[in-house]
C-alpha cells in the first residue's frame, strides 16, 4: 500500500498537513465567531489541496493535481464565499446558542481524538501497519468526523450546522486522499460537485428559514416533536 | 455482446430514466400548471409500463450498461417496480390534491421537482458503482427537501431543515464506510479499480475482517438513516408529515426502498466476508428496535400523518428483519412486504391527505365521523388501515407471516418473539386511532361544533375528486389480490433473487 512505504520527507509532510487540518477543526470548535469558522474552513481546504499535490507528486498520481486545483477552488474559495453571503444575509456574526461552551467542547473534542486514535490503532495493528501514515490518516479522518458531529450537536446557528457537515466531508476527503489515492477520478469529481449542490440547497433553505420561520437558530426549531 | 434481449432492456432503461427527465424539462418550459400535471402523469405511466416489461427480462440474467455504471438485476428491478407504482399512484393523486392547495402559480415547479425526485429515486437501484449509488441517494435528499417545504409554512420549513441536516450527516457515515471498503479492497486489487457491487462481492472473502466489519457498520448506520431505522429515524416523522400528501407517499413508498437496497447489497458483501454472525445480528436488532420505537409512538400519536410516518418506521423494521433473517423465505417475505407496503402506505397517505383537506386539521382528536364527510375515500382508507396493520386478507399479512416463518427457522429466532407482541400492540394502537376518527367523538363533538362550527358529526359530505379516489382503488385492489393469491411467477422471481443474493447462481 502507498501510505506505508514512503520516503521520510514525504511521510513527515503528509503528517504535518493532516495534523494541521485537525488543529483547524479545533480552531472551529473553540471559537464563537462565524467568520473565524469560515476562515478556518477555507484554510483547512487549502491544506487538503496541498496534501493532494504532495500525494500526487510522491505517489505518481497526476490526476490528483486536477483534484487539488478543484479542491482549492471549490472548497477553498467558492464554498466559503457562498457561506459568507449567507452569513451576511443573516445578520448574525457569532454563535449565540451553543449548548456547550467552546472550552468544554475543546475538551470533549480532545477525548474524541483519543477515541479515534484507539480505533485507528486497532485497525492498524490488525493490518500490520501500526505507526504508519495510514494510521494517522485514519485517526484524522475519524476525529474530524466526530468533531463534525460534535459541532452539529452543540451548535445552534444554522451556519454552524452547515459548517459541521462540511467538516465531516473534509475529514472523509482528507482520509481518502491518503488511504485510497487511486480512487477513480470520476467519483471524486462528482463528490466535489455534489458538495456544491448541497451548499446551494442549504443556502436556499436558510433563506426560507429566515422568511418563513423567522429564525437563524436551529434550536428554535422545536415545534415538531412526538 | 449485445443480443436482442439486451437491446430491449437497454431501451426500457432509456424510457425509465429519460421519461422523468423529459417531464422535468417540460414542466420547467411549460410554466403552466395543467400541461405540467399531464406531462408528469405521462412520464409516470411510461415508467411503470417500462418497468413491467423489464421485470421478466431482468430475471434472465444480470446486465450492465454504460461502461458498467448501470446494472439491471432481479433485486433492482423489483425495487423499481415498487418505486414506479408509487410514482404513478401519487402522480394521479397529486393532480387532485395540489389543485386544492391554491398554489397554481408555482405548480409547474412542484411537478418539475416531483419528476426529478422520481428520477433520482429510480436511479438508485440501477447504480452499479457504489460511489455513484451514494451520490444518487444524496441527490434524492436534496430534491425531496424542496418538496417537503413546498408549501413554505413554518412547520414544513422546519421539517425540511431537520431532514436535510440529519440525513446528510447520516449518509456521510455511509460514504466513510464505502471509502473504508474501497481501502480494504485496494489492499488486494491494487490502488485503482471500479468499486462495483460485483467487484466488492468478489474481493469480500479476502478483506481484512476488522476493516470490513467497521465499514459495514458505518454503511448500515448511514443508509439506515435514510431508510428511517430507529434510532436514526428522527427526521422521518417530520418530513413525512409536513410535505404535501403525494410527496409523503413518494418518500415513504419509494425513497425508503431505494435506500434499503443498499443495505441488502452490503449485507450480501458481509455474508461473503469472514465477518461471522455479527452483521446479521446487528441488522436484526436494528429492525426489532425500529418496531419497538414505532409501537411506542404509534400508540400515543396525535398527528394523523405522523401516525402514518411511524407506521413506515415499523414496516421498514419488518423488512429489515426479513432481509436480516435471510434465506429464500426471508428474502421472499421482505420483497413481498416491500411492494405491499409501498402500495398500502400510498393509500394511507392519500386517505390522510383527503381527510386533512376535508377537516382542515392534522390532529387526530379533531377528526370525527370520517364516513359522513368522505363516504368513498373514507371507506377505502379504513380498509387500508386494516391492511397496513397486517390483518388478513391483505398482502402484508402474508408477507409478515412469511418473514416470521423465516425467522423461526434461523439463528435469530428471538427476534420473532419480540416482533409478534409489538405487531399486536401496533395493530391495537393503530386501529384505535381509526376507531376514534370513524366511530368516536360523541362527547367531543358539541365543543368543537360550538367553537369551530365545522368540526364534528354535523358535516355534510365533501365533493371527492375522482383524481383523489381513483389511486386509492388502484392501490387497494392489488393489495387484496396479492393477499388472497401469491402468484407462482412471483415466487419464482423471489427464488431467483434469493439465489443471486446468496451467490449460488452465476449471474
Amino acid at each position: 500500500m502507498f501510505a506505508v512505504h514512503l520516503p521520510p520527507l514525504a511521510a513527515s509532510l503528509f503528517s504535518l498537513l493532516a495534523i494541521a487540518s485537525l488543529l483547524l477543526a479545533f480552531v472551529m470548535l473553540g471559537s464563537r465567531w462565524l467568520k473565524d469558522y469560515l476562515l478556518a474552513f477555507a484554510v483547512q481546504s487549502w491544506l487538503i489541496a496541498l496534501l493532494s499535490v504532495a500525494i500526487g507528486y510522491y505517489g505518481h498520481y497526476p490526476e490528483l493535481y486536477l483534484i487539488a486545483v478543484l479542491t482549492a477552488l471549490f472548497r477553498g474559495l467558492l464554498l466559503p464565499y457562498l457561506l459568507l453571503r449567507i452569513v451576511r444575509q443573516m445578520n448574525v456574526d457569532r454563535e449565540l446558542h451553543e449548548r456547550l461552551s467552546p472550552s468544554s467542547s475543546l475538551v470533549v473534542g480532545a477525548l474524541l481524538v483519543i477515541f479515534a486514535f484507539v480505533v485507528a490503532d486497532h485497525v492498524g495493528i490488525s493490518l500490520g501497519i501500526a505507526g504508519s501514515v495510514a494510521v494517522l490518516a485514519l485517526t484524522v479522518m475519524l476525529s474530524m468526523k466526530l468533531i463534525g458531529f460534535l459541532m452539529l450537536a452543540v451548535r445552534g446557528e444554522v451556519i454552524s450546522q452547515i459548517l459541521g457537515l462540511l467538516v465531516l466531508e473534509n475529514g472523509i476527503f482528507l482520509g481518502s486522499q491518503i488511504l485510497v489515492p487511486g480512487m477513480p477520478l470520476l467519483i471524486e469529481l462528482v463528490i466535489l460537485f455534489d458538495l456544491l449542490v448541497v451548499v446551494a440547497c442549504f443556502g436556499v433553505l436558510v433563506r426560507y428559514l429566515l422568511l418563513h420561520a423567522g429564525t437563524s437558530s436551529a434550536h428554535d426549531l422545536r415545534r415538531l416533536v412526538g | 455482446m449485445m443480443d436482442a434481449n439486451d437491446r430491449i432492456v437497454g431501451g426500457l432503461l432509456g424510457v425509465i430514466l429519460l421519461a422523468p427527465l423529459a417531464a422535468v424539462l417540460g414542466c420547467l418550459l411549460a410554466r403552466r400548471p395543467r400541461p405540467a400535471e399531464y406531462l408528469n402523469l405521462t412520464a409516470a405511466v411510461s415508467v411503470l409500463a417500462a418497468v413491467l416489461l423489464l421485470l421478466p427480462r431482468a430475471l434472465v440474467r444480470t446486465l450492465t450498461f454504460w461502461h458498467g455504471y448501470l446494472i439491471v438485476d432481479a433485486l433492482g428491478a423489483w425495487v423499481l417496480l415498487s418505486v414506479a407504482s408509487v410514482y404513478l399512484l401519487s402522480s394521479i393523486y397529486a393532480i387532485g390534491y395540489m389543485r386544492r392547495l391554491d398554489e397554481a402559480g408555482r405548480l409547474h415547479r412542484f411537478y418539475a421537482l416531483f419528476a426529478g425526485f422520481a428520477l433520482t429515486t429510480l436511479c438508485g437501484p440501477l447504480m452499479n458503482n457504489i460511489g455513484v449509488y451514494w451520490i444518487a441517494i444524496e441527490l434524492t435528499t436534496l430534491v425531496s427537501t424542496f418538496l417537503v417545504c413546498f408549501e413554505l409554512r413554518r412547520d414544513s420549513v422546519e421539517a425540511a431543515w431537520k431532514y436535510i441536516v440529519v440525513v446528510s450527516a447520516g449518509i456521510s457515515l455511509a460514504l466513510l464506510g464505502i471509502i473504508l471498503f474501497y481501502w480494504a479492497g485496494s489492499l488486494r486489487m491494487g490502488p485503482t479499480y471500479d468499486l462495483t457491487w460485483a467487484a466488492l462481492r468478489t474481493v469480500a472473502p479476502q478483506l481484512n475482517p476488522t476493516v470490513a466489519l467497521a465499514a459495514f457498520l458505518l454503511v448500515l448506520i448511514g443508509f439506515g438513516t435514510k431508510v428511517g431505522l430507529a434510532p436514526m429515524h428522527t427526521w422521518l416523522p417530520d418530513a413525512h408529515s409536513e410535505g404535501p400528501a403525494p410527496v409523503s407517499a413518494m418518500l415513504s413508498g419509494a425513497l425508503l426502498n431505494t435506500a434499503m437496497i443498499g443495505i441488502v447489497r452490503f449485507l450480501q458483501v458481509a455474508d461473503r466476508g469472514r465477518l461471522g454472525a455479527l452483521p446479521r445480528l446487528v441488522v436484526v436488532s436494528i429492525g426489532a428496535f425500529s418496531l419497538f420505537i414505532a409501537a411506542l409512538f404509534i400508540v400515543r400519536q396525535r398527528g394523523i400523518k405522523r401516525l402514518m410516518a411511524y407506521s413506515s418506521v415499523e414496516h421498514m423494521g419488518i423488512m429489515t428483519l426479513g432481509f436480516g433473517f435471510g434465506g429464500p423465505l426471508g428474502i421472499a417475505g421482505a420483497l413481498y412486504h416491500m411492494l405491499g407496503h409501498s402500495l398500502n402506505k400510498s393509500l394511507m397517505f392519500f386517505g390522510a391527505g383527503n381527510t386533512m383537506q376535508a377537516f382542515h386539521t392534522k390532529r387526530i382528536s379533531r377528526i370525527h365521523r370520517v364516513l359522513r364527510s368522505l363516504p368513498a375515500s373514507g371507506l377505502l382508507w379504513l380498509a387500508g388501515a386494516v391492511a397496513i396493520t397486517g390483518a388478513p386478507p391483505f398482502s402484508l399479512f402474508l408477507s409478515e407471516l412469511t418473514i416470521m416463518r423465516a425467522g423461526l427457522a434461523g439463528v435469530n429466532a428471538w427476534a420473532v418473539f419480540v416482533m409478534l407482541p409489538l405487531l399486536v400492540v401496533i395493530f391495537v394502537g393503530f386501529l384505535d386511532h381509526f376507531r376514534a376518527m370513524y366511530f368516536g367523538g360523541h362527547t367531543a363533538a358539541p365543543a368543537g361544533a360550538q367553537t369551530g362550527g365545522s368540526a364534528g358529526a354535523a358535516r355534510a359530505p365533501v365533493r371527492e375528486s375522482v383524481w383523489c379516489v381513483l389511486p386509492m382503488w388502484l392501490a387497494l385492489v392489488p393489495l387484496l389480490v396479492l393477499g388472497l393469491w401469491w402468484p407462482q411467477a412471483i415466487s419464482h422471481y423471489f427464488s431467483v433473487v434469493a439465489a443471486q443474493l446468496s451467490g449460488k447462481a452465476v449471474p
